[in-house]
């Protein structure tokens, strides 16, 4: 829901590098599919994109991608529990009305979830918001008034929200400008990577 | 089933011919009993491949035929009941596929059905002609595909009954189709959908001039009872948003007159949607075609699994559904692919919003043709 659609995305290859060859993908909020196409070519995954755009639909199907129009809010009821090795939310948790019911789905849907979002925390929003102004920026492109992305958070509160949950974290990276950030990624990580299992 | 045939934009298939294939191998029916010999009418456009592996089956719904596409050079305004899906530059394009429109056993336009003469007797059959199935109707198209040559298709495609059809195919003879396009479609028919079928029976079946389905020996014909079938069929293909866009509480002279003349807008074109129904279709194939939707379930015979009854399926799976269609509604479709997936099958599906109810799939809405077009593009490229 945020950021390019259509072009090869950062988290896309971090993504990538969790993912085993041959494994079972299920890709929410796909949008034109490009994620579910680079495993395709690259990992030899199968599995099916979900999204709820008409036009992104039509993109998948043109991008040879298996896709299920349905909206996430929904839930996952089309699919069975551990039917997928990685369900994958891809800079869509923040603009989900009911984030914990959509984590729990991918837990029970996958063995693992991968989920990528913008941290809140980033140097460059804080300073934002210090200046007395909501942040806007490639990640967090919207005006406060017309955003999708109504539950943004920081990696600190994810990190909380999964831990209060007994969600186990397997593994984490931390983007920015499309690079790894190791150097404090609460403060100076632009997006943030987590995989985790139930 | 009751679209408007809006020309597309796009060229038609042009001037069409129907074909007869005759079958002497009897075929056996679900009922239980077969028919000894039997003859599919059929078209064709484009031009099948040297590979033969362009070919895509049509499937038609209640009241439609083979003809699907184009016109005919002694009857020009009869164009095809699909010509805004089929054609050169349109979404099913034939220049790149060869496509069959065929009409069912048991129709009433040219293939063996209750207007034929049954062998046994040397009676027009009528009333005597057997019940089919769904089933029934594509093992007689697999027949038809067996007589062109034609060992797998690029794709079996269909809307409504037809879309029933395509679902069957994929899971009775997975390895003869590619891909199955299947248009706001139901895994069985609801009760409801059930009821309005058997009101459409009863109001021919009670027609005086019925005869036990022997009408025709006696010169006449159920056309009221056709008729009221027509128009309670007709009000289930339309959304309530979709009539009441179309013909809202419209009089037709401005004023009530306080009589029951055709007064409202609404009974105008009912009225006229039946009669024009009653003078073409025949009241025995119209029976036999709402019992082959009645009858409809391929989970059945898998305690009600539908998982488990499409297992077989190999085919690339398309399932479209439409928003407002209350007669197949989204949630039936969702069934469909809830099955498929479970199955890990190859299915994509789309909820097309459009406002025009079961009748939507007919129609010309550019998001439902882009997909299928876009779809159809992926088809090609996998035989060209």
């Amino acid at each position: 829901m945020n950021g390019p659609r259509g072009s090869q995305r950062p988290d896309f290859a971090a993504i990538a590098d969790w993912i085993q060859p041959g494994s079972r993908v299920l890709d929410l909020g796909c949008g034109d599919g490009t994620l579910l196409k680079y495993l395709q070519q690259t990992r030899g995954v199968s599995g099916y994109g979900v999204e709820i755009d008409d036009s992104n639909v039509l993109e998948c199907v043109m991008n040879g991608v298996h896709v299920i129009q349905s909206d996430l809010e929904r839930g996952l009821a089309d699919f069975d529990d551990n039917s997928f090795d990685f369900v994958v939310l891809s800079q869509t948790l923040q603009a989900m009305r009911n984030t914990e019911r959509i984590v729990r789905e991918m837990l029970r849907v996958g063995h693992a979830g991968i989920v990528t979002f913008p941290n809140f925390g980033y140097w460059k929003n804080r300073l934002h918001v210090l200046s007395g102004r909501m942040p806007i920026s490639a990640n967090l492109p919207f005006e406060w008034f017309n955003t999708p992305n109504i539950h943004l958070c920081t990696i600190a509160d994810f990190e909380k929200f999964c831990t209060e949950r007994g969600i186990n974290i397997v593994a984490s990276t931390v983007l920015t400008n499309g690079k790894r950030a190791t150097l404090m990624p609460g403060l100076l990580g632009e997006l943030a990577v987590y995989q985790f299992s139930g | 089933m009751v679209a408007d045939k809006t020309q597309n934009s796009t060229s038609s298939v042009g001037l069409v011919t129907p074909q007869t294939a005759r079958f002497a191998e009897p075929l056996p029916l679900r009922c239980g009993s077969a028919l000894r010999d039997y003859e599919l009418v059929y078209e064709t456009y484009g031009t099948l491949n040297a590979s033969r592996s362009n070919a895509v089956l049509v499937c038609h719904a209640l009241n439609a035929s083979h003809h699907v596409a184009g016109y005919y050079a002694d009857d020009p305004p009869n164009v095809g009941w699909w010509d805004n899906m089929i054609g050169p530059g349109k979404p099913l394009d034939t220049r790149r596929f060869f496509v069959i429109g065929v009409n069912n056993i048991g129709g009433c336009h040219g293939s063996t059905g209750p207007l034929s003469i049954n062998p046994d007797t040397g009676k027009m059959w009528g009333g005597e002609f057997p019940v089919v199935t769904v089933e029934d109707w594509v093992d007689a198209q697999s027949r038809l595909a067996d007589h062109l040559g034609i060992s797998q298709f690029a794709a079996v495609m269909g809307g409504s009954l037809g879309a029933m059809q395509a679902l069957a195919w994929s899971a009775r003879y997975p390895q003869r189709l590619r891909h199955s396009v299947v248009i706001a479609c139901a895994p069985n028919l609801s009760a409801q959908n059930i009821a309005f079928n058997e009101v459409a029976r009863q109001a021919i079946i009670t027609d005086p001039d019925f005869n036990n389905g022997n009408y025709r020996a006696l010169n006449t014909a159920p056309k009221r009872g056709l008729r009221v079938a027509r128009m309670v069929g007709h009000i289930t293909y339309l959304s309530d948003d979709e009539m009441a866009n179309k013909f809202g509480r419209q009089l037709k002279t401005g004023k009530p007159g306080y009589t029951f003349d055709t007064e409202f807008q609404i009974e105008s074109y009912l009225r006229h949607q039946g009669n024009k129904f009653a003078d073409y279709f025949d009241a025995n194939t119209y029976l036999r075609i709402t019992k082959v939707l009645d009858y409809f379930d391929p989970a059945l015979e898998y305690g009600g699994d539908l998982a488990k009854a499409l297992q077989s399926v190999v085919a690339g799976m398309l399932v479209i559904s439409f928003t407002t269609d209350w007669r197949f509604s989204p949630e039936r479709s969702r069934e469909i692919v809830h099955a498929l997936i479970k199955n890990r099958a190859p299915v994509t599906y789309a909820e097309i919003d459009a406002p025009h109810g079961h009748d939507a799939f007919l129609l010309d809405d550019p998001r439902y043709h882009k997909l299928v077009a876009a779809y159809f593009e992926r088809v090609h490229g996998e035989i060209a």
